[in-house]
């Protein structure tokens, strides 16, 4: 029992980040129908720019703040001078632009930081919890905190705002809602800014538990990627719920079965539900217009 | 402008005629290794349509032949069709529930499959040598041991074209033919009477086999192997050689892999910039020429010929 409380939470822990990379492709892909491989380098950005101003002298909470607001001006300079230009090209050519971006930032990192890896301090010590059983890192219920807020958060924006209904209509049809008058440069932008401020909080919560590196964001988006499909690609809750699965997939996986092949269960898993679901496990099934 | 049929020969003379040239103007066997990689990148990419996780099919063929010799004693040349048989039986078993998906979905079970792949060239170290890799036995054809840049560069320029020749003349056979139509329009090629299904089976199972003749071909010419030419980072840098040179061309492929090769080589000279600039360089080609660069160049050269 002790074990499996561990495994269920560390699992729950990774798969949190894995589920707010998840949501970050969920919202660039309703606004605008790219897939960002670039999601994890947000990640990237938020622990790794905290980590350097923290290290300059600045105080922890204002590092992050800034180390989202960076993340925020990357994730809009990505579409202004990216993806904007290049609006009316195939699918695979926006990724392939996105795959760039991810090296370029990538690139970028490796200069202005270093190769090495980097800690944050946890935000409430490091004193383990005891929760029935097992030791539990404090830091974990930060993220896990961290993630229902930004859930929420997101959810009461689309729901109860007008900028929010905006949104969604225009994931819904892009065309009728330019025609109802919705600005939907601007609601694209807004998407690409708000997946890279979720990518840098994601970032800045894990860091402490996980580390941080100018390469960990390629990863983190194979995962995330990984994780909207298994929920169903464009579905916010399908996002968080094959994040979270993904995560609990890879603690179990390793707690129980053998550690080295950590990612073949997962994987394994993804394509055994495809198999099954061809739209993932959230996914409505769409019909194709000829 | 040329007729279709001369236009297919001409794809063929001019890849022949560039591979015989280029070592004329080689000063030195750098060159040659580079060029030969180029080679091995553009076949492995012909077989590539969007699908991704080639790069799993790809490090099948490289250790088929540096396992094959070493645990087993096989000749390497004969590994390398083991190699081609594994990747071709393991496409056609996981193509069949893998092909039904669509978009997006059939890109991560692909590269979910490359991932599965590299994972267990990765952790079955007592067969691959783990995350180090593992030396690979030369190739010894009739008693001649094959080593040099410039041997491997003729050996790798021959299996390139005889590739592309394979490729093209595919086009013109009725399963090219079906190819194409599934190319444009997958709805209209099944009201037009083609078995989807089979046909789209058949493409993932030939561009397998390249890959994995690819990827034996590189193992033999490096000598040295390790699990990183089968994880997800040479699956992407496949499909971007690909998308770069031009969709669904095989000429377009081999601009592309030549471009995304050649690229990091000279980008070295500006060290630490090195992946600053290519990533750069992939984003601006891609917004001003969006088609990829074959496509881009060629309507732009039969502009200038019409005005």
């Amino acid at each position: 029992m002790p074990e499996f409380v561990q495994f269920l939470i560390s699992g729950l822990t990774v798969g949190a980040v894995y589920a707010l990379v998840a949501l970050g492709f969920t919202l660039v892909y309703n606004a605008s129908d790219v897939v960002n491989f670039a999601q994890g380098e947000f990640v990237m950005l938020g622990g790794m720019v905290t980590v350097f101003l923290t290290a300059a002298g600045v105080p922890l909470p204002l590092a992050a703040v800034l180390a989202v607001c960076v993340s925020v001006i990357v994730g809009l300079l990505l579409y202004w001078l990216a993806i904007e230009p290049a609006r009316d090209a195939s699918p695979v050519t926006l990724i392939i632009i996105t795959i760039g971006a991810s090296i370029l930032l990538r690139g970028a990192a490796q200069i202005l930081f270093d190769k090495q890896f980097h800690k944050l301090p946890s935000i409430s010590g490091d004193t383990p919890v005891h929760l029935l059983g097992a030791t539990v890192q404090p830091q974990s219920f930060w993220v896990l905190g961290g993630t229902a807020a930004i859930v929420i958060l997101l959810y009461v924006f689309l729901e109860r705002t007008v900028i929010g209904k905006a949104v969604l209509a225009t994931a819904a049809n892009r065309l009728a809602a330019r025609l109802v008058g919705i600005n939907t440069a601007t609601v694209m932008a807004l998407a690409f800014g708000g997946s890279a401020a979720i990518g840098a909080i994601a970032g800045i919560l894990i860091t402490p538990i996980t580390l941080t590196s100018y390469d960990v964001g390629t990863m983190l988006a194979l995962k995330g990627f990984a994780a909207a499909m298994l929920g169903g690609m464009g579905n916010p809750i399908g996002a968080v719920a094959g994040g979270l699965l993904l995560g609990l997939l890879e603690a179990f996986g390793v707690g129980y079965i053998s550690s080295t092949y950590k990612d073949a269960f997962a994987f394994i898993v993804i394509l055994l539900v495809l198999f099954a679901m061809p739209q993932g496990l959230f996914g409505r099934r769409t019909v194709e217009r000829v | 402008m040329l007729q279709k049929i001369g236009h297919r020969y001409l794809t063929l003379i001019v890849l022949a005629a560039i591979v015989a040239v280029l070592p004329a103007i080689f000063p030195s066997s750098y060159y040659f290794r580079v060029a030969s990689l180029v080679w091995v990148s553009a076949l492995a990419a012909i077989g590539l349509n969007v699908l991704m996780g080639q790069a799993g099919f790809f490090g099948i063929g490289a250790y088929a032949v540096a396992i094959g010799p070493a645990h087993f004693g096989i000749p390497p040349w004969a590994a390398l069709l083991i190699g081609c048989v594994i990747s071709g039986v393991l496409a056609y078993l996981v193509g069949r529930p893998i092909l039904r998906l669509k978009g997006h979905y059939l890109a991560i079970a692909t590269l979910g499959l490359g991932v599965l792949v590299a994972l267990v060239l990765t952790t079955e170290s007592r067969w691959t040598g783990g995350p180090d890799g593992m030396p690979v036995a030369k190739l010894v054809l009739f008693g001649w041991r094959v080593s040099g840049s410039d041997t491997w560069y003729w050996i790798t320029g021959g299996l390139l074209v005889l590739g592309t020749w394979l490729a093209l003349n595919l086009n013109d056979t009725p399963t090219g033919r079906a190819f194409r139509a599934l190319h444009d329009s997958e709805v209209a090629a099944r009201v037009a009477g083609i078995d989807v299904a089979r046909f789209k089976l058949q493409a993932f199972v030939i561009a397998a086999v390249y890959a994995s003749v690819a990827g034996s071909a590189l193992a033999l010419m490096n000598g040295f192997i390790n699990p990183d030419q089968a994880g997800f980072l040479h699956s992407v840098e496949l499909v971007t050689m690909v998308v770069l040179g031009g969709l669904g061309s095989v000429v377009g492929s081999i601009v592309g892999a030549a471009v995304l090769i050649t690229l990091p080589q000279v980008l070295t000279v500006f060290q630490e910039y090195e992946h600053l600039l290519l990533g750069f360089i992939i984003i601006v080609s891609m917004i001003f020429m969006r088609d990829g660069i074959v496509p881009t160049l060629s309507r732009a050269l039969a502009r200038r010929t019409q005005s």
